[in-house]
């Protein structure tokens, strides 16, 4: 970890046994088939998955009583190569509803063949999910750096 | 730093739990304090600090004859990590489901 934007981003990728058009149609349209199912924030049972396939869609968990979370924005929809979405779920594991405090998360699709698929994901901007994040990461490594940090962190939340 | 892999996300997943954690975020508390801060016993306070403890969001200390409790430096570090594993579990899963042949769905 010896830049800033190693900090700040994380990456995964993956090869498949499937064609491009294939592999970027799962991905998006069935998300909900390989999510973990631990990841809800719904105080139910998710019924479905759905993810709009536009840019200014919603990639959103329905519960079994008719809730939603709506979680992640549409920022970028190019099939079948690649999509950017937001990531609106605060460090305290609630629903951000303020744009400018979320991470986005990038999905890229390359054929390796006919019938594979490279699948490569970039979570990056983490810092933007709260206020002061790098100035603590910069800052001494004594108590005072994160609890001020999370201090300031906690007052934007109860700003709302 | 070992956590379950669950943890993260359901650690704060529970309301009195983040009502825990949000007042540690203001400053360190002793558990005795927490439990008068929030509507459950002090037994159920230092389960909940337990959980918490192991998803690495917060730290405890010695301080004379009580243990002191504050938000870990590691939080966001460990926030990263869970964002890690959510996608290499995501990848993987999803290998298993377009690997599927379609007449098989």
């Amino acid at each position: 970890m010896n830049t800033r934007s190693a900090d700040t981003t994380v990456h995964a990728s993956i090869v498949v046994d499937a064609p491009l058009a294939r592999a970027f149609e799962v991905f998006t349209e069935e998300f909900g088939r390989f999510k973990p199912p631990e990841h809800n924030l719904l105080g139910v049972e998710i019924a479905e998955t759905v993810f709009e396939p536009r840019v200014g869609g919603h990639l959103y968990d329905r519960g079994v009583d008719g809730s939603t979370c709506h979680w992640a924005r549409v920022l970028v929809y190019e099939p079948p190569t690649r999509v950017v979405l937001s990531w609106d779920i605060s460090p305290t594991w609630q629903i951000e509803t303020d744009p400018a405090k979320t991470s986005e998360w990038e999905v890229r699709f390359t054929a390796e063949t006919d019938d594979r698929t490279r699948v490569e994901i970039e979570h990056r901007h983490l810092d933007r999910h709260g206020d002061g994040w790098e100035g603590v990461r910069e800052g001494v490594a004594g108590g005072e750096g994160w609890p001020l940090y999370l201090e300031r962190y906690a007052g934007v939340l109860a700003g709302r | 730093m070992e956590t379950d892999a669950t943890s993260g996300w359901t650690a704060l997943g529970d309301p009195t739990r983040r009502a825990i954690f949000e007042w540690l975020v203001d400053r360190p508390r002793a558990v005795g304090e927490l439990a008068a801060l929030v509507p459950v016993s002090r037994p159920a306070v230092s389960q909940h600090l337990k959980v918490l403890k192991r998803a690495g969001l917060v730290a405890d200390r010695q301080r004379g004859r009580q243990r002191i409790y504050h938000a870990d430096q590691e939080g966001l570090a460990a926030l990263r990590a869970d964002l890690d594993r959510f996608w290499n579990r995501t990848l993987a899963a999803y290998k298993t489901v377009v690997e599927q042949p379609p007449e098989e769905r």
